[in-house]
């Protein structure tokens, strides 16, 4: 641990302890929430007006700015959750479990939006809603694992072990996220490859670039609004014979 | 641009704008959901902890 100073060591000591976690994000929240709306409307300015339409889809491809950026969280919270989970698990880190629980919900909903975008993006450019192809499958079972996720947490009573079980069950599923990824490469489908993430330069123009990479930080930014907002509250219920959790109760209602 | 070219999304407004919609739907309900939510159990705690110090 010599390498990290000793500041940011007890920052994060300090912010595993609950009532510090509480306090500390609500703090944190207007200035999250700024950056999100400034992000967020400059990435919609970019994308819907700026951006010229596309020279074979027309304005059609402006999906991309919603349907490509939560896709990518899709994959990103899930990771995410299944560390954190991992981290639950080994080291009992009440805080662990309460990230990897509540980032389930903010996950299957950006998966939901991939879905449903693609689907309507899809319906103008391939003549059809959905396909069982590889990349549309895949994705649709993260949405089940999602959902999976979450109706375990909520049918197991003592929420250590349900946290237990979701994590396991959060590890398992992470072999789906390679197969989303690499289905666009490893199978023929109907869906395009990656405009953005290749190895040599992007296939895509800059102005058409920027907002859709303002998107996708302004997706990332609200996630951290959402999971928050999620585990403040998860954390009050299980917390909620502690003193600190009583007290707070008793002068929120003053 | 005239706002009437802009909405009309050079005739996709239809898959356009539903694609957004939907997802601003998601987005707002997976904020506010959670407060709500902490809104109730502060309001129904409070009662608890009343009822067992009486």
């Amino acid at each position: 641990m010599f390498l990290i100073p000793d500041s940011v060591v007890r920052f994060f000591h300090r912010l595993a302890s609950p009532p510090h976690f509480y306090a500390f994000t609500e703090q944190l929240m207007p200035w999250l929430a700024a950056a999100f709306l400034l992000v967020t409307l400059a990435g919609l300015y970019g994308g819907l007006y700026l951006a010229p339409p596309d020279y074979q889809q027309g304005d059609s491809y402006r999906i991309i700015y919603i349907h490509v950026p939560s896709a990518w969280m899709s994959l990103f919270i899930y990771v995410i959750m299944a560390i954190a989970g991992a981290i639950g698990l080994i080291w009992r880190i009440k805080l662990a479990e309460i990230v990897a629980i509540s980032s389930a919900p903010v996950g299957a909903g950006f998966t939901f939006i991939a879905l449903v975008t693609g689907s309507l993006w899809g319906k103008p450019m391939w003549g059809t809603w959905w396909v069982w192809d590889a990349r549309l499958t895949s994705e649709l079972i993260l949405l089940f694992l999602y959902l999976g996720v979450i109706g375990l947490y909520g049918a197991i009573e003592d929420k250590r072990v349900a946290s237990k079980a979701v994590a396991i069950l959060a590890l398992v599923g992470v072999v789906n996220i390679p197969i989303i990824h690499y289905s666009v490469e490893w199978w023929n489908t109907l869906h395009q490859g990656p405009t953005v993430t290749k190895m040599d330069k992007p296939s895509i123009h800059v102005t058409m670039l920027v907002p859709l990479l303002l998107m996708a930080l302004s997706f990332k930014l609200y996630y951290l609004i959402a999971m928050l907002q999620r585990a403040r509250t998860e954390l009050l219920r299980r917390e909620r014979n502690s003193q600190w959790v009583r007290t707070m109760v008793v002068e929120n209602e003053q | 641009m005239t706002a009437q070219a802009f909405f009309a999304m050079g005739g996709y407004a239809f898959y356009v704008w539903t694609a957004y919609g939907i997802a601003l739907l998601v987005l707002v309900a997976n904020i506010v959901i959670p407060i709500v939510q902490r809104k109730q159990f502060l309001r129904r705690q409070a009662l608890k902890q009343k009822r067992k110090v009486l």
